[in-house]
């Protein structure tokens, strides 16, 4: 049917703002940057870079991390999710609150949180001083950007949790409950098959976001191997620009497939509650 | 007769059913559901623990004489005033940063959201593939393409606006994403083909009926981006220069040069500046995608179909 109330040209007059500067600050800098990267003979100059094993095994530790942050993400946001979306109890609200406060966090401030926790004056240490009598000190390496990105990630799907968690059918929970279904077994054949287009959303997020990550990392240590430090250091002491952008690059193509492929298995639900 | 007596029996016990039994049977039941409760609510208060207890110890830490002592050297402000002197320049820049985005992102986001909720075709699920990845790919590339591109603009390169147009790249989509949301729960179209067989002309429209009706996105999408381009640090620290820090970035130096009590302090002022936001956003029913709640929506796309004035 006609929308004689929103005319092509109006269509067009109303979107050009927004085109203009993606494409001006976004889109051709990204197609000066595949250039650039290519040098002129953009199959040997790929070949290379992935042959090359250092930065193979910094997108390995990439991916690596990433899929194991969002493994324990997911675990852990469903548990608590399914609590918090199905009980009422006083003070609520301000425990969301308190959750959703790190949305806000910057990486950096991130990585200042985990030298609280697991640095060397951090919280973790004095315990484990006083239980153990060896200070357990791990901000500095791969368990404490772990830890980094599980502070960012957790509140992130939380949210989505809750909010895929309060549209589930509680009749058909109670149906199988009265048939006999242990919760176990509720869990497993009715919550997470309903939760599950929710979960492949969040976790593509979670994903894509700790693929990215660059601040975190930036300030728990400059010789932390995942990708995002490799192309930062590359860049600014390198002075490597080529490698930078082959690098930047793969790691957008890597993250955009690992979207794609989310949204294809759940349908358009990614982009949309992303 | 048989049926009778059955419906006093539970449907697993068929020999010998008697009243007490069928309740000593189902005892163990809940008792494993209290555990599992339990469980839950270990994982959520541990999960609280973990995220707020280092924001405590940072805000002690940023008021404490001596961080190593501890709580028992004291308390002082000694600390906040040194940041404020030193960094005041930094926050001031990221509010300009910010507000500039922000100016920026409701005069270009606003209409597209509006566009790409109205349009049902290809074009525009393209253009919302597309205006979608900046925050899908990372940061980094993003910053490094302005910088391939732009770096040679001398002008250009060294001022804020540099910054600037990374971060409305990097908040657009939030921004586009919070108003289609809304305009497509309100039944925008009915009214204004209302309007239009009225007479009214498509700007007196988009003015006085859209506008006013996609507030909700509008306010959820302007906050969204505030917060975002005040916490923004990927992008940022590749595109600036030593004139040029914004808060994240001279948390960045504090964190790596200065006393733990000095950045301590200055995350202080960090959790100052977007403590408002947050909770302006929890109040408002923003979640983390920029959006609000379902419930509100349905509220509002209710309120804005029912008639408020009678014939």
């Amino acid at each position: 049917m006609n929308d004689v109330t929103f005319p092509l040209r109006w269509r067009i007059v109303l979107i050009a703002p927004a085109l203009a500067v993606f494409i001006a600050f976004w889109l051709l800098p990204m197609g000066a940057l595949a250039q650039l990267s290519g040098n002129a003979h953009p199959f040997d100059t790929y070949r290379a870079l992935l042959a090359n094993p250092r930065y193979m095994t910094s997108l390995g530790a990439t991916v690596l991390l990433s899929a194991a942050v969002t493994a324990a993400t997911l675990v852990l946001s469903v548990i608590s999710g399914l609590l918090l979306a199905r009980r009422e109890f006083p003070g609520k609200r301000t425990l969301l609150a308190l959750l959703t406060f790190p949305l806000a966090f910057p990486g950096v401030v991130v990585g200042f949180m985990v030298i609280m926790l697991a640095g060397r004056q951090g919280l973790l240490g004095a315990l484990s001083l006083k239980l153990a009598g060896d200070r357990w000190v791990f901000a500095y390496s791969m368990s404490g950007l772990f830890l980094g990105y599980l502070y960012f990630s957790i509140p992130r799907v939380i949210v989505t949790v809750m909010a895929s968690a309060s549209k589930l059918d509680a009749s058909l929970e109670e149906a199988a409950r009265s048939l006999g279904a242990s919760p176990w077994q509720i869990m497993r054949d009715i919550v997470l098959p309903a939760l599950s287009p929710g979960l492949v959303a969040a976790g593509a997020i979670c994903f894509a976001t700790s693929m990215g990550a660059f601040g975190t990392a930036f300030t728990l240590a400059t010789d932390i191997d995942v990708l995002p430090m490799t192309i930062y250091t590359e860049f600014t002491l390198n002075a490597n620009m080529v490698t930078a952008a082959g690098l930047s690059i793969v790691l957008g193509i890597v993250t955009w497939l690992v979207l794609a492929l989310a949204r294809s298995v759940t349908g358009s639900a990614v982009a949309a509650s992303a | 007769m048989n049926s009778v007596s059955h419906t006093a029996t539970p449907p697993s016990g068929p020999s010998a059913p008697s009243a007490p039994s069928p309740r000593r049977r189902a005892l163990p039941r809940p008792s494993s559901r209290t555990l599992l409760a339990a469980g839950q609510w270990l994982v959520t208060l541990v999960l609280c623990a973990f995220l707020i207890v280092p924001v405590v110890m940072s805000i002690l830490a940023g008021l404490t004489v001596n961080y190593f002592k501890g709580v028992s050297s004291g308390l002082t402000l000694r600390w906040l005033v040194e940041v404020w002197t030193q960094y005041h320049a930094s926050v001031f820049l990221s509010l300009e940063v910010a507000a500039a985005t922000l100016a920026i992102t409701l005069v270009t986001g606003v209409p597209a959201g509006y566009v790409l909720a109205r349009s049902k075709t290809r074009a525009a699920r393209i253009v919302e593939e597309f205006l979608v990845l900046p925050i899908a790919l990372p940061g980094l590339a993003s910053a490094l393409a302005l910088l391939v591109v732009y770096g040679g603009f001398t002008m250009f390169r060294m001022s804020v606006w540099f910054i600037v147009a990374g971060h409305v790249v990097f908040t657009l989509p939030f921004m586009v994403r919070a108003v289609a949301a809304v305009c497509a729960s309100a039944d925008l179209r009915t009214l204004e083909e209302g309007a239009a067989s009225l007479g009214a002309r498509f700007l007196q429209r988009f003015v006085t009926i859209v506008l006013p009706n996609v507030r909700p996105g509008i306010v959820a999408g302007a906050l969204a981006v505030v917060t975002l381009s005040i916490g923004e640090f990927n992008l940022t620290w590749m595109l600036h220069t030593p004139d040029t820090k914004t808060l994240p970035v001279g948390l960045a130096d504090t964190y790596a040069s200065l006393r733990i009590e000095i950045g301590s302090a200055y995350t202080i002022l960090f959790f100052i500046m977007t403590m408002p936001l947050l909770v302006a956003m929890q109040w408002l029913g923003v979640d983390a995608t920029g959006q609000r709640g379902t419930t509100a929506r349905r509220r509002r796309a209710l309120r804005s179909t029912r008639p408020n004035d009678t014939p």
